[in-house]
């Protein structure tokens, strides 16, 4: 990974998790990744993973694309968090396509690893909420399995209750704190 | 101000007195909230020449005995005496009690203190114990709860606790602390410091060892550390999460959850680490496993019946039986020494309640009216149960008797605390 497509990464991980919370993410904004090759240099603004030159300059300019990049940008347009219903592990269909762009970055990248963090909301037992927060992150892990990554490539941990998104006692808050976080690691 | 309870004025007032005399750097408080049915007077009067050392033996034994729910202890009202002295009995039964502990500490050549000490049984009007002790001044505060101990012992038929240990999760800001501290929650020391959490600690039987997970890998690793000399190393870290360890009773074995195959699964590990061995499979949650204290079953928390409860099964594998039946939610299972009651937490609405239970099907008996109690743990002697609960928005340490009628509060001002683990008997002789 460039250090410009890691800082990107850092970015947009920064900007999901700000706007993961109040779930006002598109999760149908595909990554215009068919435009990335356009001669309109600084239009794309913060999505652009062009490796080339910096300079401005005009019609003879190439932005090389390589899939794989792409795919991993589509990822992580897609966001990293995925909620769950209460006392629930089932995969909601609004956070398929989060999966979906993941599994897709992984197959491109069979280098890529993520680790996916499993949370729940602070009800209950520390150890049995660990656990429940273990079966989220399976359930993900599962579900990008079918869609192509490989076992080698995905952890599942949890963090149970112990590591709330929000802090709060009320339902809405809970509903931030039950869910699970794609979460790049180290190769 | 340590102590309050439901006294009568006159014992309350000469408490106070004698809670003055406590150090002030005291992190805990004890508060009463309950009183027992029957409550023995005992005066202990200050120790001569403890006044020059830095911890007030005398204020700790009575704190002791206060907080066992089973004395009212005063300190005399200032009377000097010593294990020297003779006792009028017949005086002090006159003052309305029915023992009395009096001694001496002097300070050896060497830095050493001889502590010296004598119970008298008023009521009948004779000598039941004469002890002398040389001690590090650091193992003061260790010596006067193991003179705690011998008065109860004495005076109840039954041994006492109060030179044990208890261990604890502190959580400060971003800070996570496992404390180790008396048995009064004073004394206390770190033993790690993490900016990850620490879950779960639980004391090696022989008390020299503390397992716990920790975060601090960016995920739930199981370690073991030796207490005094901090050494310490992995005992399960295999893909997933790692969590739950419990000692077998020869300290030879560790319990633990694992998820690595995916679902969170019961395996029982050497006590260096190395290869698990399953200890039951299912296509549920298993976890929280706790050995009976004779090692033959393992109790533990699974929810293969829907809603998580608490099973049992031999510690060799078998098949599973469920122990607890009343309740949709059971979990966080402890057995008592003489593995004839079980205590638990259990969701009554939306509170979450320590109940204990006749083994092996008794009716489960409520022991708390808070809302968020955890990790119950039994005192070694099997009369207290030390638990974690919630209180104006704090996290906070509880004992109480297993009657629920007489708690205490171990109070602390540092932050959130919460996982405590009573450790055994046999701490290490000073």
């Amino acid at each position: 990974m460039t250090s410009s497509t890691r800082t990107l990464s850092l970015a947009l991980l920064a900007a999901a998790a700000l706007a993961g919370c109040a779930s006002k993410v598109d999760l149908n904004d595909k990554a215009p990744v068919e435009s990335r090759t356009g001669v309109t240099p600084g239009t794309q603004g913060n999505t652009t993973t062009g490796t080339g030159t910096t300079s401005p300059t005009a019609n003879s300019r190439v932005t090389p694309v390589d899939t794989a990049n792409a795919a991993l940008t589509a990822a992580n347009r897609a966001g990293r968090v995925v909620y769950f219903d209460y006392d629930s592990f089932v995969l909601k269909d609004e956070f398929k396509p989060i999966v979906d762009a993941h599994a897709r970055s992984l197959s491109s990248n069979r280098t890529q690893r993520l680790m996916i963090e499993g949370h729940t909301d602070e009800r209950g037992g520390r150890e049995y909420n660990l656990a429940l927060g273990q079966k989220r992150a399976e359930t993900v892990v599962r579900s990008l399995m079918l869609l192509g990554a490989r076992e080698e490539q995905l952890e599942a941990v949890s963090y149970g209750k112990e590591r709330p998104a929000v802090s709060g006692v009320d339902e809405s808050s809970w509903a931030q704190n039950r869910r699970a976080e794609l979460k790049d690691r180290a190769r | 101000m340590t102590c309050s309870s439901l006294w009568t004025r006159r014992e309350l007032m000469a408490a106070l007195g004698a809670a003055a005399t406590l150090p002030a750097a005291a992190q805990f408080r004890v508060e009463i909230s309950g009183v027992g049915a029957r409550q023995i007077p005992i005066v202990v009067t200050a120790l001569r020449g403890e006044d020059k050392a830095p911890v007030s033996v005398a204020s700790v034994v009575r704190a002791d005995l206060q907080r066992s729910g089973l004395f009212a202890p005063t300190d005399g009202n200032g009377v000097q005496l010593d294990e020297r002295s003779s006792v009028a009995s017949a005086d002090w039964r006159g003052r309305g009690t029915d023992a009395l502990v009096a001694g001496s500490a002097t300070k050896l050549a060497d830095g050493r203190w001889d502590l010296r000490f004598k119970l008298w049984d008023v009521v009948k009007g004779e000598e039941l114990l004469g002890q002398s002790r040389v001690v590090l001044e650091a193992d003061l505060r260790l010596a006067a709860h193991r003179i705690a101990d011998e008065v109860y012992e004495k005076l109840t038929g039954e041994r006492g606790i109060f030179a044990t240990r208890i261990a604890y999760v502190m959580k400060a800001g971003r800070r996570f602390t496992l404390h180790v501290t008396d048995a009064d929650g004073e004394g206390g020391q770190i033993a790690l410091t993490s900016t990850e959490p620490i879950i779960s600690p639980a004391w090696s039987p022989g008390g020299r060892e503390l397992a716990y997970v920790s975060f601090e890998t960016q995920k739930a690793v199981v370690w073991v550390q030796d207490v005094s000399s901090g050494q310490r190393r992995r005992i399960a870290d295999f893909k997933g999460s790692n969590s739950a360890p419990a000692w077998s009773p020869d300290g030879q074995q560790l319990a633990v959850a694992l998820s690595r195959d995916g679902l969170t699964q019961l395996f029982v590990m050497p006590r260096e680490g190395g290869v698990p061995r399953r200890l039951a499979a299912s296509p549920s949650i298993d976890t929280e496993p706790v050995f009976s204290p004779d090692g033959s079953q393992i109790y533990f928390v699974s929810d293969r019946s829907g809603g998580p409860q608490i099973y049992r099964v031999a510690s060799g594998g078998g098949s599973p039986e469920r122990v607890s039946f009343s309740g949709a939610y059971n979990i966080s299972p402890a057995i008592s020494p003489d593995g004839k009651q079980l205590a638990y937490v259990t969701r009554q609405g939306n509170a979450f309640r320590v109940v204990v239970q006749e083994l092996p099907s008794g009716a489960p008996q409520v022991l708390t009216d808070t809302s968020d109690d955890e990790s119950p743990s039994f005192a070694p002697n099997g009369r207290l149960l030390l638990y974690a609960t919630r209180q104006q928005g704090r996290d906070v340490l509880m004992t109480s008797t297993l009657d629920g009628k007489i708690k205490t509060r171990l109070l602390s001002s540092g932050g959130d605390m919460r996982e405590p683990t009573w450790g055994p008997f046999n701490r290490e002789k000073s």
